[in-house]
């Protein structure tokens, strides 16, 4: 175990614990106000917390709370890394001088700290811009150089804070595939909201909600199988709970539904399955053999694409634009939301 | 903080105007935050039976700041023993007094505390008749109260050990200084040539200095916060104050009314219950 | 119109009110040179007691604009930087000088620094003297000065905000290499101008000095209490020695817009 943290702010209703091992990168989501950003300042030392005590690689970050010996170390210390939402790179410095400020700080010698900063200038393809002033850059290539800034001054941990958020939608994956490289040997945890940075640049996923972790898994099965409702919104994806039956599970409204796949839990116990909106199907009356049928009221229709996202409270389908013009439907209309039990997967919710 | 007036260019005439604007603003607040200059209107005094013939109306008088606690209380005077007549003072700097003079303000007399800047109005045509001398004034050693530094005379000054604070040679109190100074053959190493006797008096009652070198007057009106020193030597430097009508006066037959009673027996009663002496 | 122009949506009589202001600053000015003797503008202006003064008073401002600089710089970090009880108290007295009359600073620090002051006996124990020296110039003038670097430096602080400071703390530099290498060069433009507001201010120093320093050539005597001499005898060397004032304002204060510009931080600043 490289990375270890629990902490509790009573003030913002936070207590999260969790661990990280050498090498590995953890995405963190979860709605505004969750929790993510008090998570990031209690890591990077720019607020204490009530009482907890975090470790990366045997060093104590802080420690307080009862029965402990009050240990805080100042941000400059701890050997972590933040990689913003916005590049903040120094506007009176040099590209160079940025990414050498790690070094320098660190007291290497000015011209080994220069060296340093060409070898990650070149590791994120911004070699050609050293001589600039960030008030010279693009988005994008700020971004980039601050990626270079922040692996130069070789932390034990890096922390990126929705660092693809500020960027065009047409740069953003250039850089996605350069963390991608670079996070490959990395120990970082990123804050995002954002599936695409969790799928492609994370090992394992932590879900936080009201100071919670309501999530915590590998990338996969957390956004295949999610039990929490943001997560499944995330993932785009309709998650029924409710409990296990022979042919599949019943909801609390005491809907029977069949499921042909997954992972069979005890009869009777609690569990969830999740079903594409793509594979559901919208019938305006009820279906006649009255199999996996869910009575919904429309409360949103929205372009996806090529096609519609039919919306209710908790349940929606996605279909073409011609078909929802067949069915006459608008906001407000009475429908059933009908799904092949092959199409679902059945899981048990304490997994 | 006053502006010259711009005779050279009568047309301009909204340039005038203001100057004359910020001139007047500059005599009813004040000419600068440092002199001891400012308006004082005396209340019209109640009836008198044994009303004398002076004119009614306003007369405004510029008077040397030192003139400040006399001239009030001869103004309220005035105006006691004549109903219906109103008068007003502006004290400042007797320079101060002049430039405002020349520069257009509103007087009717001037009050000055020597000779030589009453001169400069003489020949800048602006007084009527000639002036009158109606008081003197001589120096003074202003020691902080209990004379701690234990100065006993004029010489006394002349020991550096000993901090005194004089009145830079170019205004009145300053060449009466320096006239003492070559008269007795004494040279004061003095830590501060001040423009103001007001601010010697400053640095004297403050304890700041051990001497200063002020007016007799100053001293006696400065109260118990300075302890006074006379000197015999001071005969040799005696300042002369003199008062004249001013040929722009509005109310010539008041302005002259008002001179009269200064130089006359009440005036100069008061003037010297003050520490003034005679001309 | 012959060029193409921005349309400006300023209302005309804002232009008006604003040609009026600007008279009654520039029109005083332009008085004095109107009123300068200019034949005898070089002999007025290099007597013995004009250059004392006039030497003095920038060497005065020079020293005081430092002290500002040395004490003002912490003052400002503290207040845009920290929190703690009594601080915008602290803030109001702070400032207070800007709108002390002058004169009254001079006696708050005749009672402070002076014989028979605050500090009486630690400074007779240390056998210093205050009072009359060329170092109560100094002190009047950093006093009434100070105010004027703390507000432009906090302000400036408190726009650029501490999120450079952040990120420059996690890349290891610690709180006195983050202040040298970020904060400093951040807010530079904000020093200088501030600076150059206090040089102007303590050059411009009269009433505390008169009040607490005294008046003596070449050691107290600084140009505005010579001009405020002069003026008693030789109203022309007062003008003269007054446009040389105001000439000396305007080098400064154009210098420090010159220096200001050059430095302003680039538009991607804050993205």
């Amino acid at each position: 175990m490289t990375f270890t943290f629990e902490a509790a702010v009573a003030r913002r209703k936070f207590d999260v614990s969790f661990s990280l091992s050498q090498g590995e990168t953890l995405a963190v989501l979860g709605p505004n106000g969750a929790g993510k950003s008090t998570l990031l300042n209690l890591i990077s030392g720019s607020l204490s917390p009530d009482s907890g005590h975090a470790e990366l690689d045997g060093d104590v970050l802080f420690s307080a709370g009862s029965g402990r010996k009050r240990v805080w170390q100042p941000p400059h210390t701890r050997g972590i890394s933040l990689l913003a939402q916005q590049a903040l790179l120094f506007p009176h410095l040099t590209v160079l001088d940025n990414v050498a400020f790690g070094p320098t700080s660190s007291g290497v010698k000015k011209r080994t700290a220069h060296d340093a900063a060409r070898k990650w200038l070149a590791e994120v393809d911004a070699a050609q811009f050293e001589r600039r002033k960030p008030a010279q850059l693009s988005g994008g290539q700020a971004q980039r150089i601050a990626v270079a800034r922040a692996l130069a001054a070789e932390p034990k941990l890096l922390l990126l804070d929705e660092p693809m958020a500020a960027l065009d939608i047409d740069v953003a994956p250039a850089l996605r595939r350069t963390l991608r490289r670079v996070l490959e040997n990395c120990t970082a945890i990123i804050v995002t909201h954002d599936i695409l940075d969790a799928y492609t640049l994370a090992d394992r996923v932590i879900v936080i909600d009201n100071g919670r972790i309501v999530e915590d898994g590998p990338t996969r099965r957390v956004f295949e199988q999610p039990r929490d409702p943001f997560t499944a919104n995330l993932a785009g994806l309709n998650v029924l709970s409710g409990i296990r039956t022979p042919l599949g599970l019943r909801t609390a409204d005491g809907v029977e539904l069949a499921i042909g796949a997954g992972a069979a839990g005890a009869v009777g116990s609690e569990c969830s399955a999740a079903i594409r909106p793509s594979d559901v199907r919208v019938s305006t009356s009820p279906p006649p053999d009255g199999a996996n049928a869910l009575p919904a009221t429309i409360t949103d229709l929205e372009p996806r694409g090529d096609l519609v996202r039919v919306r209710a409270l908790n349940f929606a389908a996605d279909l073409p634009p011609a078909l929802v013009a067949d069915l006459d439907v608008s906001i407000g209309t009475a429908v059933w939301f009908t799904f092949d039990p092959g199409s679902a997967i059945i899981y048990s919710a304490n997994r | 903080m006053t502006f010259a007036p711009l005779k050279s260019k009568p047309t301009r005439k909204s340039l005038r105007s203001l100057a004359t604007l910020v001139i007047a603003a500059a005599v009813v607040t004040g000419a600068a935050a440092c002199s001891s200059s400012s308006t004082t209107t005396a209340s019209t005094g109640t009836p008198s039976a044994s009303a004398t013939t002076a004119p009614a109306g306003t007369v405004v008088v510029f008077a040397a700041a030192s003139l400040k606690a006399t001239f009030t209380a001869l103004g309220t005077a005035f105006q006691a023993a004549n109903p219906g007549t109103t008068v007003t003072f502006s004290f400042a700097g007797s320079s101060d007094l002049v430039t405002q003079i020349t520069g257009g303000a509103p007087a009717d007399i001037f009050a000055s505390a020597d000779t030589n800047n009453m001169g400069k109005l003489v020949s800048a045509n602006l007084v009527s008749g000639t002036p009158v001398n109606f008081a003197t004034n001589v120096l003074e050693i202003a020691t902080p109260p209990g004379n701690p530094a234990n100065v006993k005379t004029f010489a006394d000054l002349g020991n550096a050990s000993i901090k005194t604070v004089i009145c830079a040679p170019a205004v009145p109190c300053g060449a009466a200084t320096a006239t003492i100074e070559q008269s007795t053959g004494v040279t004061i190493p003095a830590v501060s040539q001040e423009s103001s006797v007001t601010d010697v008096l400053g640095k004297v009652s403050s304890g700041e200095a051990d001497a200063g070198l002020v007016y007799v007057t100053d001293v006696k009106s400065a109260g118990n916060t300075v302890t006074g020193v006379p000197f015999a030597e001071s005969s040799s430097a005696v300042n002369t104050y003199p008062i004249a009508a001013l040929s722009d006066a509005k109310n010539a037959a008041l302005a002259q009314a008002f001179i009269g009673y200064v130089t006359g027996p009440d005036g100069q009663a008061t003037l010297a219950a003050a520490g003034f002496g005679k001309p | 119109m012959k060029t193409s122009q921005n349309y400006w949506g300023v209302p005309k009589w804002v232009l008006a009110i604003a040609l009026v202001g600007a008279l009654f600053v520039v029109l005083p000015l332009l008085a004095m040179v109107v009123r300068v003797n200019w034949g005898q503008f070089i002999p007025l202006i290099t007597s013995q007691s004009s250059i004392d003064a006039l030497l003095l008073s920038l060497r005065t401002s020079t020293i005081a604009t430092l002290l500002c600089i040395i004490l003002g710089v912490p003052m400002a970090l503290v207040l845009a930087r920290t929190t703690f009880p009594g601080q915008r108290i602290l803030r109001s007295l702070v400032l207070l000088p800007l709108v002390l009359p002058p004169v009254v600073g001079g006696i708050a620090l005749l009672y402070t620094f002076g014989r028979q002051g605050l500090l009486k006996a630690p400074m007779n124990f240390l056998g210093i003297q205050i009072a009359f020296s060329t170092t109560a110039v100094i002190l009047a003038q950093t006093f009434v000065a100070l105010p004027f670097l703390v507000l432009s430096l906090e302000g400036a602080l408190r726009t650029v905000g501490t999120r450079y400071e952040a990120i420059g703390a996690t890349l290891g530099a610690g709180p006195t290499t983050v202040l040298r290498r970020i904060t400093l060069p951040l807010v530079l433009p904000a020093l200088v101008s501030g600076a150059v507001l206090s040089f102007a201010r303590a050059l411009g120093e009269f009433g505390a000095t008169l009040t607490f320093a005294g008046s003596l050539q070449g050691v107290t005597r600084t140009l505005p209490l010579e001009i405020y001499l002069q003026r008693e005898t030789d109203p022309d060397a007062a003008v003269a020695l007054s446009l040389v004032l105001v000439a000396v304002a305007i080098i400064v204060v154009g210098l420090a817009n010159r220096v200001g510009s050059n430095s302003r931080l680039g538009p991607n600043v804050l993205s």
